[in-house]
């Protein structure tokens, strides 16, 4: 009698649970999120700063800031400001550079991709790997020299080659014999520097692949290249197109490597092979040195067009990789 | 009774190529060198490329029409296959190898001891190359990575913990504007610095300030290496620590970070990686001196970018020596980084 009674005297009373966290955790949670949150700031700081910032060339330029193929500004005789700034001309730059990029370095990439996913013996395929992850952390400025006195020679020869049989093709022509400095030998640097990328991405959706379902390809008969086409490359598609696009926003905002190879002339050029060109980002910075007060704000105006152009082909890359990732499971 | 050995066979691998096999292979590739060599030599397409660009196409369809003959159509089709990635893959690797060997050969006759202990300040880019140094610029840049590492990550690996151990109900949205950020380009941070802190605040171009724009691009590198570490840590480790009464808080410090403290390592000298050679944002940020100064804080300093940026923009034959001089220094330094990052990383995967 006497031990029940001790013992019922031992049972704590019950107690209450709650899932309110201590103070220690609720300071350690509130840090953790206010620098969570630090990457939305920076983001929403970067475009509200460069867009205050421009704000005046928009207002004053309108629509052809971006139409406009003109960059001139100077003071006229009665003393008043006479500007036509638009970076037209640029973007149609940055978009054949970066085609010409993405032209060259999707197709390696992909055959790379699965050279190193589906034939590449283990020994060779580690180092590769690493070679692929060295050349991503390169600095761009070491691909710019490197196009420009080890590419550009050999690439030039190959530039007059194309130019001599195949400038019946409009984008093959020339206005003048100018091969140096092209818009072709910026996008071979540029896929280059792009490479990398798409084919980290690629092989990482690749190596995704259901295991199952390439096995069931095998047992139905098909040999490696049948099993590549019918189930790998469907499945990966999705990825190697959102990894081409992280390589293309690599390529749009692509500074040094371009300013270096290239020749930067302020006009509207389609010719690949013709040496003059350009991007928004070397136009920024070839500019920057001698601009004026208002040419500066215009500058800043375009580096908001490029934050806006390279925010959008992330977040669409981001979105089909996503997707290509979470399909399989 | 007699006893008989027993007889054990040799083991057979009925899916290696015999040696009958592999010869046609053999000779049809020589043929095809041989034809490439021939055009080579009698046509205008010349030197190293053309002989890759005409081996590739020559080389494959002579495989194509043996394997079409001797094996059928499909198998030719895998032949053709197989053999393009191959030229893929080595197509990409050929500008690796040419990089680091063009960056040592052409890099190396401008080394030398005083190349360390002297700065530009007396010595002008178009000067012989054994006048001045770049002793200003590796202060420079060491202080650039100091700072922004100093910075970003903390910054990163908050963002990380935040991402995998807090998995608030934003986590989603940030992870997704984590990888916005990683893609903003470098020429946007240098300008988004200098006109939300040098035309905003009285601070000028210096050190400091170019590290803030570096941190811009450091700080999402950083997070997705420290996440992809944090997501490796078993939830087994973390669930102990709380069943043994500690506040998450005290697990976080004191079980998951220690566990992944040397991917964490790893997390943080790729970020140095990627921001060490980084030119564009420098250009607006930091000024460019020639002369040594040592206080981030106030007065402009040089980098070792901004060093090679400016000997290539002279282009006489003594600056451009003097950038390849210094892209060497700065791939020895990204490549000691990268090694220490593989070796610290590979690591703790053998701990496991």
């Amino acid at each position: 009698m006497t031990l029940l009674e001790n013992r019922s005297a031992d049972i704590p009373a019950p107690r209450e649970i709650t899932t309110k966290p201590r103070f220690s955790d609720r300071v350690f949670r509130t840090i953790v999120t206010s620098v969570g949150a630090l990457s939305v700031t920076i983001l929403t700081l970067i475009g509200l700063f460069l867009a205050l910032r421009g704000f005046a060339t928009f207002r004053e330029e309108g629509l052809g800031f971006i139409t406009g193929f003109e960059w001139q500004q100077y003071t006229d005789d009665g003393g008043n400001r006479v500007s036509n700034l638009g970076i037209g001309a640029m973007l149609i730059g940055t978009i054949l550079v970066s085609i010409v990029a993405l032209v060259v370095a999707v197709p390696l990439s992909v055959f790379c991709a699965l050279y190193l996913t589906f034939y590449a013996p283990t020994k060779i395929k580690s180092i590769l790997v690493t070679l692929i992850d060295l050349m991503a952390s390169f600095p761009s400025i070491l691909f710019g020299m490197w196009g420009y006195f080890v590419l550009m020679p050999s690439a030039e020869y190959w530039a007059k080659l194309l130019n001599k049989y195949l400038a019946w093709i409009p984008v093959f022509d020339v206005k003048a014999p100018l091969f140096e400095r092209s818009p072709f030998i910026a996008g071979l640097v540029l896929a280059t520097m792009i490479i990398p990328i798409i084919t980290s991405v690629s092989r990482e959706v690749f190596s995704q692949t259901p295991l199952d379902r390439i096995q069931a390809a095998y047992a139905l008969g098909a040999n490696k290249w049948s099993v590549i086409k019918t189930v790998v490359l469907p499945f990966g598609a999705n990825g190697v197109v959102g990894g081409s696009m992280l390589g293309l926003g690599r390529a749009l905002g692509e500074t040094v490597a371009v300013y270096t190879v290239l020749n930067i002339v302020y006009a509207p050029n389609f010719q690949v092979l013709f040496g003059a060109g350009g991007n928004v980002a070397s136009h920024i910075i070839s500019y920057w040195s001698d601009a004026t007060e208002y040419e500066t704000g215009a500058l800043l105006g375009a580096g908001f067009v490029l934050f806006l152009m390279t925010l959008i082909v992330n977040f669409s890359a981001d979105f089909i990789v996503n997707r290509a990732v979470t399909k399989g499971k | 009774m007699s006893t008989t050995k027993t007889q054990i066979p040799a083991p057979s691998r009925p899916w290696q190529k015999t040696p009958r096999e592999v010869m046609p292979t053999a000779v049809i590739l020589l043929v095809s060198l041989l034809v490439v060599a021939a055009i080579v030599e009698f046509t205008e397409l010349k030197g190293k490329l053309a002989y890759f660009l005409l081996f590739l196409p020559i080389g494959t369809a002579a495989q194509f029409f043996w394997a079409r003959y001797k094996y059928g159509t499909k198998a030719a089709k895998d032949v053709i296959a197989s053999s393009i990635m191959m030229t893929g893959a080595i197509a990409v690797f050929i500008p690796v190898i040419s990089i680091v060997l063009t960056t040592f050969v052409k890099g190396l006759p401008g080394i030398s001891p005083s190349l360390f202990t002297n700065d530009m300040g007396e010595a002008s880019f178009i000067d012989p190359v054994e006048m001045g140094g770049l002793l200003h610029a590796i202060v420079g840049t060491l202080f650039l990575i100091l700072i922004s590492v100093l910075i970003s990550v903390p910054m990163g690996m908050l963002t990380a913990l935040y991402l995998t151990e807090i998995r608030g109900p934003g986590s989603r949205f940030i992870q997704f504007m984590v990888q916005a950020m990683s893609g903003v380009p470098s020429v946007v941070a240098g300008l988004f610095i200098f006109s939300a802190v040098i035309l905003t605040t009285p601070l000028d171009t210096s050190g400091f300030v170019a590290s803030l724009a570096l941190s811009i691009l450091m700080i999402p590198t950083v997070t997705r290496a420290s996440q992809e570490v944090l997501l490796l840590i078993p939830n087994d480790l973390r669930e102990a620590g709380l069943a043994m009464g500690a506040t998450q808080w005290r697990t976080v410090a004191m079980i998951v970070v220690p566990a992944a403290k040397s991917g964490l390592i790893t997390a943080s000298i790729l970020g140095v990686a990627r921001i060490a050679g980084e030119t564009a944002p420098l250009i607006f940020t930091l000024g460019g001196a020639d002369k040594l100064n040592t206080n981030p804080v106030y007065g402009i300093q040089s980098a070792l970018p901004f060093y090679i940026w400016t000997g290539f923009r002279l282009g006489t034959p003594e600056s451009v020596q003097r950038s390849w001089s210094g892209i060497l220094v700065l791939l020895v330094i990204v490549l000691v980084l990268f090694t220490i990052a593989r070796l610290v990383g590979s690591n703790s995967k053998g701990a496991k």
